[in-house]
């Protein structure tokens, strides 16, 4: 087991607390504007921490007409172009904004994440996401939304619906990774002899045909840094876990309790098994949505204030935990110790849970032994990540055959 | 004594076709962001009011191979647009995006995003396409009718629009006290069906800045002409000639008043490309040598292959035109514009390389290596300066010929000769959006159409 956790920082509008965008230190008014995200990351990445997720959706948040009291954070960006305005910024840590599937077009996912890549000299990382919510299909008018009123949500999640919605997504990332291998390395040749810009033989079209969509021609950007980015996916359930295991290099899963924490890490190495998994195995961070106050008593106060402004305490996918730093760094131990490699940690309150993660758990991780300054100095995210580099797929069949 | 008209420049991002001198011994990276950054610092620096970045979302092919003559290889428009922006604090971002491999929806959340994460410097060049070589990339394919490409055009950006004004500009308020985040009624829900696009539901990007970003268009067909002037805030037209371009710009201009638009609701820039020398010789030493940098003998051996629609590989390209005829109705380029008829081409070429005994590379030179403004930084001032105070056009879209110093030159000679010309601006304005560098109308509220609502037929 490697001695350094690895601690990512999932960045959400004004906080994951629907109430955050009130605390005294909130920006709400800024959600919009570059130097909001820049001085997140920033904070983070002064902290060491590996990479920042940055969170997406193409529906507008709260179902409240304009004008609610007890709302909540209303608009946002997109965050592949946040992360895109954050890369000049920034040097060491990674960019891993959400991008959806179902409706995106696999061609521009593909090319706006080597473009990352590239402005971030390294950086860029994928967060694969399902977009699939009531609605979202009227906002492009080209699918049909099944009519799913009445269906039990455990049957919902193994229905053929939910299944071709995950299958089409790992064909997207599938058709992506294609793209991000289209060009080898070393295509630019600018032989004047010849009057060749590139060589063209070590370009390579996808020609992929699938069930849901197809993509024939190679990518229009030159192979970036990473060349083959780190996709990421968040999972809850045996589909999910499915997909990760065929397309992801890194999973987010959701324990709440020790004893799910063990469970769904065999889940997910099950899931590996059941696919046939041959590369290497899944990376596994726990998700968990954070508060932090210098004691129990008052991180409970503050979420119970923030509960109170929202009406209704908070629920999460995720394990909320109000707590001090020690408690989190136990909880962290802990769960490293079953086999988790990292933790993508969900601040309830931005900025103020950033500072409490950045300026007090990570030196505290450190301290304890559970994380290296050594292991982050890289610049390159899949190092940071400890994940291989990525050779072309193409430049390994050429080798092969030379040899 | 009244005021010169003020010349607007544009800075070409060095493209992917054969103006762009990869050979140079300054050529740098098509894709590395040092090159963007060079490029983005030195036309801010010039003062310029935007950049401007082509498309080209399929990698050209000739002869059933991937063209490999030209710079291959371009960034993601928006991706790289908004990386730049955070580099910058007065320029302008035009990026060209396709109407047809696009959704109105995801495009207007990411125009919106730009010219948020911009402060207000956003512009989108707006190209429609029915090539279907393209569409092969994309989930529906080459699906679009060419007579349907400026309809769908038309379309998709009034429905973006609808989306981008169905924010009011004050809709957040964010008051922490009563937890109300919007003003009462201060978004509202978009229903659009029309033939092309059905979007119904609530943007999810509050107003940006500019309210919309700069409409840009650049095709020249009469349909590319008629949506010009119902959409456009700049065209990017391809007539740099003084007569053609004072004729585009008469015409263009014409048609505005059918809109309810006055002349200065849109600017007119032709592409143009310089060669700058210490003397006018000079200039014409380097014009060549640019020139036979453009145009290598494979480079126009090619060219006169995509009109012949045969392999000319044997031919000499020292020697004279092909004796044999094009073939009809054979496409050998794919991924890039289409040539008129190739009979009726190939006989012009054929009298103007006998006329003016040309071998296939000096008439390639001539046909497409030719610079709009070659002499002296004083003499490309004072044609510059002639072609707007006449009102020929509004300024032009200046093309460099290498990646990224192509441009580096013009700011340090050029803009200084038209500073001093008095038709130039000496800085930016302060905060300026676009919009206002470009001097262009502010959007109005409440219109989806620059004038009226329904789309034109």
């Amino acid at each position: 087991m490697s001695d350094h956790i690895r601690i990512a920082v999932a960045l959400e509008g004004a906080g994951w607390h629907p109430a955050a965008w009130r605390e005294d230190d909130a920006a709400p008014t800024r959600l919009t504007t570059p130097g909001y995200w820049r001085d997140l990351v920033r904070e983070a990445e002064q902290a060491d921490v590996e990479f920042v997720t940055i969170e997406d959706s193409f529906l507008l948040q709260g179902s409240a007409p304009a004008g609610a009291e007890r709302d909540v954070v209303r608009g946002r960006i997109d965050a592949l172009l946040i992360a895109s305005s954050v890369a000049p910024h920034t040097t060491r840590i990674g960019l891993v904004p959400t991008v959806t599937t179902i409706h995106t077009e696999p061609f521009h996912v593909a090319t706006s994440l080597q473009t990352l890549d590239h402005t971030s000299r390294g950086r860029a990382g994928w967060r694969a996401q399902v977009s699939a919510r009531p609605g979202e299909n009227d906002l492009f008018g080209r699918r049909e939304q099944p009519d799913l009123t009445g269906i039990e949500p455990a049957a919902l999640a193994g229905s053929a619906f939910v299944r071709d919605l995950f299958d089409e997504t790992a064909d997207v990332i599938e058709v992506v990774r294609l793209l991000w291998d289209s060009w080898e390395d070393d295509t630019v040749i600018r032989d004047l002899a010849t009057g060749r810009y590139i060589d063209r033989d070590r370009i390579h079209d996808p020609d992929f045909e699938g069930r849901f969509f197809s993509v024939r021609g190679a990518s229009i950007v030159p192979r970036p840094p990473q060349g083959q980015l780190p996709v990421t996916v968040l999972a809850h359930a045996t589909v999910p876990y499915e997909l990760a295991a065929r397309q992801a290099d890194l999973v987010y899963v959701t324990p709440h309790d020790d004893v799910s924490a063990a469970s769904i890490l065999a889940e997910v190495r099950s899931a590996e098994e059941r696919i046939g998994r041959s590369s290497a195995p899944l990376e596994v961070y726990a998700d968990l949505l954070v508060l932090v106050e210098d004691t129990a008593e008052d991180a409970r106060a503050a979420l119970d204030r923030l509960d109170d402004r929202a009406g209704t305490p908070l629920t999460s996918d995720a394990l909320v935990l109000a707590t001090t730093v020690d408690d989190l760094v136990a909880r962290i131990r802990a769960w490293h110790d079953l086999g988790y490699a990292g933790f993508r940690l969900r601040p309830a309150r931005l900025p103020a849970d950033l500072r409490r993660i950045s300026r007090e758990l990570l030196p505290a991780l450190q301290a304890a032994g559970l994380r290296t300054p050594e292991a982050s100095t890289a610049s390159i995210l899949r190092d940071r990540l400890g994940l291989a580099p990525a050779p072309n797929r193409y430049a390994i069949e050429r080798k092969e055959v030379v040899a | 004594m009244t005021a010169k008209r003020q010349i607007h420049l544009a800075a070409h991002i060095p493209g992917v076709n054969n103006t762009t001198v990869w050979s140079a011994p300054d050529a740098g990276s098509q894709i590395d962001f040092d090159s963007f950054e060079h490029f983005a610092a030195n036309a801010e620096r010039g003062l310029f009011d935007y950049l401007f970045l082509a498309e080209g979302l399929r990698l050209r092919e000739h002869k059933g191979l991937i063209h490999d003559l030209d710079v291959v290889g371009r960034p993601n428009t928006v991706a790289v647009l908004t990386a730049i922006a955070a580099i910058t604090e007065h320029i302008g971002l035009v990026g060209t995006l396709s109407a047809t491999f696009n959704e109105p929806y995801e495009l207007a959340r990411q125009l919106a995003s730009l010219d948020h994460l911009s402060n207000g410097r956003a512009g989108w060049n707006v190209v429609t396409s029915s090539n279907a070589f393209t569409g092969a990339n994309f989930r529906r394919g080459g699906f679009l009718d060419h007579a349907d490409r400026y309809t769908r055009a038309s379309e998709f950006v009034t429905t973006a629009k609808e989306l981008w004004k169905s924010w009011a500009s004050d809709a957040v308020v964010a008051d922490k006290e009563t937890g109300r985040f919007l003003a009462p009624g201060s978004i509202d829900r978009v229903e659009h069906h029309g033939p092309q696009f059905d979007v119904v539901g609530y943007f999810d990007v509050p107003a940006s800045p500019q309210r919309h970003p700069v409409i840009v268009q650049a095709g020249d067909s009469a349909d590319g002409r008629a949506f010009a002037a119902e959409h456009a805030e700049v065209v990017f037209s391809r007539h740099s000639e003084f007569a053609e371009a004072k004729a585009f710009y008469d015409d263009v201009k014409g048609r505005l008043a059918g809109w309810g638009r006055d002349e200065d609701s849109l600017k007119i820039l032709p592409g143009a490309t310089f060669v700058i020398g210490d003397t006018a010789e000079d200039a014409r030493e380097k014009a060549r040598e640019t020139s036979l940098g453009q145009v290598s003998p494979q480079t126009a051996i090619a060219f006169v292959e995509q009109i012949w629609g045969k392999d000319l590989s044997t031919y000499d390209p020292d020697g004279p035109l092909p004796d044999i005829e094009p073939a009809v109705d054979v496409t050998l380029s794919r991924g890039r514009v289409r040539h008129d008829d190739p009979a009726a081409v190939a006989a012009v070429w054929r009298a103007k390389a006998e006329a003016e005994k040309l071998s296939i590379r000096e008439l390639v030179i001539q046909l497409s290596g030719r610079h709009s403004f070659v002499g002296t930084a004083g003499q490309i001032a004072e044609q510059i300066d002639h072609y707007v105070q006449e009102r020929a056009t509004d300024g032009f879209v200046i093309v460099g010929a290498t990646n990224p110093h192509g441009l580096d030159d013009f700011v340090a000679k050029v803009i200084p000769e038209l500073q001093e010309r008095g038709s130039y601006r000496t800085s930016y304005p302060e905060g300026a959006t676009l919009r206002e560098n470009l001097e262009l109308p502010p959007v109005r509220a409440g219109s989806t159409s620059l004038v009226r609502e329904t789309a034109a037929l």
